[in-house]
C-alpha cells in the first residue's frame, strides 16, 4: 500500500511586492517522515511554512493536508514559530504559553480548564521543563524558550508539525533533547517538517529532505538525494569542496 | 481650598463629585485598554488617534452647528477610526514603517483639525467659543450625562475584555500562531483597536487631544513594572488610572487655577517614575542593590576560595591559619571576615581563622553548580 500524502503543495508562488520569494513550488510530503527544509538565507524556507499555514497569502497555488484544503484540516497541524518572532518580555509564565496550544481546540470564548492544564503540564514534562512552569518567560534561557514553544505545539496533539528553525541558538543539550522528541514523534506516526540550517546534521537527524532556493531543487529520502549535486544546485557552490579547503 | 477640604466636599458637592467620578472612570478605562497598546508596542498609536480625532470634532460642529458633546465626540470617533485604519493600511500596503505612518497621519489630521478650528473661530457664530477646549481638555465641563456615557462604555469594554480574554492574550503574544489555530486575527485586532479609539475619544473632553496618549500609556507602563501577569497588569493599570484621575482632580481643584488634564497626566507620570525606580523586580533602585549585593557576595566567595586552597592541603580542614597569610590576597577586610563568620563559613580566633565544614563544602561546590 502506498503511504498517504500528509502535505501536498501545488504550484505555490509567493511574492513580497515584485520579487518572487517562492516560485512555482510543487511538494509532496509522505506521512510519517521527519523532513528538513534546507537552503541558503533568503531561499524562502520560513515563507514556505508560513504560506502552507496560511499566515502569508500566496499569489498562486494550492495546499492540501491529507487530500483536503488546509482550512478544513487545521486541527491536524501544529506550528513552532521562530523563537525570535515574539516578545519574550510579555507578562506571562511558561505554563501559560504552553496552554495557548489548547486554544485552537477550545475555539472562541471558551476558557481552558483542568483538562487543558493537565495536558500542558504533561507537555512541559516531556520537554523537561516542568520545574519551570511558573517561571516568567523572560527569565528563561534561549534553549528553554525553544522547549516551551515545542511543548506548546505538543499540546496541540497534531498529526503534522511545522517547525521554523527549532535548533537556532540552543546549546547541545537542548538540541539533543529536541531531536529526540522529534524522532519520538515520527515513531508515533507523525509527520514533521523542519526548517534546518546545519547541513552537517541533516543525515543524522532527518530521513527526508527538501532543497529549496526560491524554486524547489529536490525533495526525497536523505539517503538518495542528499548529495553534492543537489547541495551545489541549492547553494551555488560546491559545498563539500568548499568546506574541505 | 485645601486637599482635606476637597475630600470633605467630594461627598456633598455635586459638580466636584461628577468631575471626580468622571476622571476616575476615564483613568480606569484608559489604564485597562492602554495595557494592550503598550504590550502591542503601539504606544504611539494612541497619540496619533487622539490627534486624528480633532478634525472630527470640528467637522461635527460645522455640520450640526451645535456644541452637543455627544455629537462632537461621535465626530471624533469617526475621524479617529479613519486615522487608525489609514495608519494600519499604510503599514500593510506600503514599505513605510509604522512610526512614519503614525507621524504622517498625526500631523496631517492635527493640521487639518487646527485649520478647521481657526476657520470656525472666524465665523460670526457666537456658539463657537470653547471648541478649543478639546486641545487640552477641561474637566469642569463634565456633566452627569458624560460620566454616565463613560461608565457604560467602560462596562461594555470590561465585558468584551473578559469574554475575549484568551483571544486578546494570545494575539498580543503571538499573532502568527493565533492565525494558525484558526482564529480570525483581523477581527480580534479590530475589536481591540476599536475600544482603544473609544477610550481615547471619551477622554478628549477631560484631558484633550494633545495629552491624551499619556493617559493611555502612563498607567500601563507603571503597572508593567510591578507584575509579570497580564491580568494583574491590567488591574493595576486601571487602579493607577483611577488614582491619577482622582488625585489629579483633587490637586487641580484645591489649587484654583490649575487645569485638570495636565495635572492628571503629571500625577500619572509620577506613578511611572516611582514604578521605574522602586518596583521590586524591575525597578532601578532594587536592581542596583541586587547588583551591589552580588558583587559583595562574589568578593566573599573569592576569599573563601582562597582559604579553601590553603585548608585542603591539611588533613584537618579546620586547622587554624594566621589571618596574615591572607594579606597577599586582595579583597578581604575585617568586615568581610566578620561576614564570613556570620555565614558560619569560618571561625575567627584572635589572629587566626579556620574553615568550618560548612565553609569547606560551600567552597568545594562553588564551581560545580551547573546552570539550569
Amino acid at each position: 500500500m502506498k503511504t498517504p500524502l500528509a502535505v501536498q503543495v501545488d504550484d505555490l508562488t509567493v511574492a513580497y511586492n515584485y520579487k518572487p520569494v517562492l516560485w512555482d513550488i510543487d511538494l509532496a510530503v509522505p506521512e510519517g517522515v521527519l523532513m528538513a527544509i534546507v537552503g541558503p538565507n533568503g531561499a524562502g524556507k520560513s515563507t514556505l511554512i508560513k504560506a502552507i499555514l496560511g499566515i502569508i497569502k500566496p499569489i498562486a497555488g494550492s495546499i492540501s493536508i491529507y487530500d483536503k484544503p488546509y482550512e478544513e484540516q487545521r486541527k491536524l497541524v501544529a506550528y513552532v514559530p521562530q523563537k525570535g518572532s515574539v516578545d519574550w518580555d510579555f507578562p506571562t509564565t511558561a505554563l501559560d504559553v504552553v496552554m495557548m496550544g489548547t486554544y485552537g481546540s477550545l475555539g472562541w470564548i471558551k476558557r481552558p480548564g483542568q483538562k487543558e492544564k493537565k495536558a500542558a503540564l504533561e507537555a512541559l514534562e516531556k520537554v523537561g521543563m516542568l520545574s519551570f512552569k511558573n517561571r516568567q518567560i523572560s527569565q528563561l534561557s534561549g534553549g528553554q524558550q525553544q522547549r516551551v514553544f515545542l511543548a506548546r505545539a505538543l499540546v496541540q496533539n497534531a498529526a503534522i508539525y511545522f517547525m521554523d528553525e527549532p535548533f537556532q541558538g540552543v546549546d547541545a543539550t537542548t538540541e539533543i533533547a529536541i531531536i529526540n522528541i522529534l524522532k519520538e514523534l515520527r515513531k508515533a506516526g507523525k509527520t514533521l517538517i523542519v526548517v534546518h540550517h546545519d547541513l552537517q546534521t541533516v543525515p543524522e537527524y532527518f530521513d527526508w529532505v527538501t532543497f529549496l532556493n526560491v524554486k524547489k531543487i529536490a525533495t526525497g529520502p536523505v539517503k538518495e538525494i542528499f548529495n553534492d549535486d543537489n547541495l551545489t544546485k541549492t547553494y551555488g557552490i560546491n559545498y563539500k569542496v568548499a568546506i574541505n579547503k | 481650598m485645601s486637599l482635606t477640604e476637597y475630600f470633605e466636599l467630594l461627598f456633598t458637592d455635586y459638580t466636584l463629585r461628577t468631575i471626580t467620578l468622571g476622571t476616575a472612570v476615564l483613568g480606569a478605562i484608559c489604564g485597562m485598554l492602554g495595557s494592550f497598546a503598550v504590550l502591542r508596542k503601539q504606544s504611539l498609536l494612541g497619540d496619533a488617534i487622539s490627534h486624528a480625532a480633532l478634525p472630527g470634532i470640528a467637522l461635527a460642529f460645522l455640520i450640526t452647528g451645535a456644541k452637543d458633546t455627544n455629537i462632537l465626540l461621535l465626530g471624533a470617533l469617526v475621524s479617529g477610526l479613519i486615522g487608525t485604519f489609514w495608519i494600519k493600511g499604510m503599514v500593510s500596503k506600503t514599505h513605510l514603517k509604522s512610526d512614519t505612518a503614525l507621524g504622517l497621519v498625526l500631523s496631517l489630521f492635527f493640521g487639518f483639525g487646527m485649520l478647521l478650528l481657526t476657520f470656525i473661530q472666524k465665523q460670526p457664530n457666537a456658539n463657537q467659543a470653547g471648541l478649543d477646549k478639546y486641545l487640552f481638555g477641561q474637566a469642569a465641563t463634565l456633566v452627569e450625562d458624560d460620566v454616565r456615557l463613560m461608565l457604560i462604555v467602560t462596562g461594555i469594554s470590561l465585558c468584551i475584555l473578559l469574554l475575549f480574554w484568551k483571544e486578546f492574550k494570545i494575539l498580543l503574544f503571538d499573532a502568527d500562531y493565533t492565525k494558525t489555530l484558526g482564529f480570525n486575527t483581523k477581527f480580534i485586532d479590530v475589536l481591540i483597536t476599536f475600544f482603544i479609539v473609544l477610550a481615547i475619544v471619551l477622554g478628549l473632553q477631560t484631558v484633550g487631544v494633545v495629552l491624551m496618549s499619556a493617559m493611555l500609556l502612563a498607567p500601563a507602563a507603571a503597572a508593567r513594572q510591578w507584575t509579570n501577569r497580564l491580568s494583574m497588569m491590567i488591574l493595576l493599570a486601571a487602579i493607577f488610572g483611577i488614582l491619577s484621575g482622582v488625585l489629579g482632580t483633587a490637586i487641580s481643584a484645591s489649587q484654583n487655577n490649575l487645569s485638570t488634564g495636565p495635572v492628571i497626566v503629571l500625577v500619572a507620570t509620577v506613578f511611572v517614575v516611582f514604578s521605574f525606580i522602586f518596583s521590586p523586580g524591575r525597578g532601578l533602585f532594587f536592581r542596583e542593590i541586587r547588583f551591589r549585593n552580588n558583587r559583595k557576595d562574589l568578593q566573599l566567595k573569592k576569599t573563601l576560595q582562597f582559604m579553601y586552597g590553603i585548608a585542603k592541603t591539611h588533613d584537618n580542614i579546620s586547622h587554624p591559619h594566621a589571618i596574615r597569610i591572607l594579606n597577599n590576597f586582595q579583597g578581604f577586610t575585617k568586615k568581610s571576615l566578620q561576614q564570613m563568620e556570620d555565614k558560619e563559613w569560618i571561625t575567627i580566633n584572635g589572629q587566626q581563622w579556620a574553615l568550618t565544614s560548612k565553609g569547606f563544602n560551600e567552597a568545594m561546590n562553588l564551581y560545580n553548580k551547573t546552570h539550569d
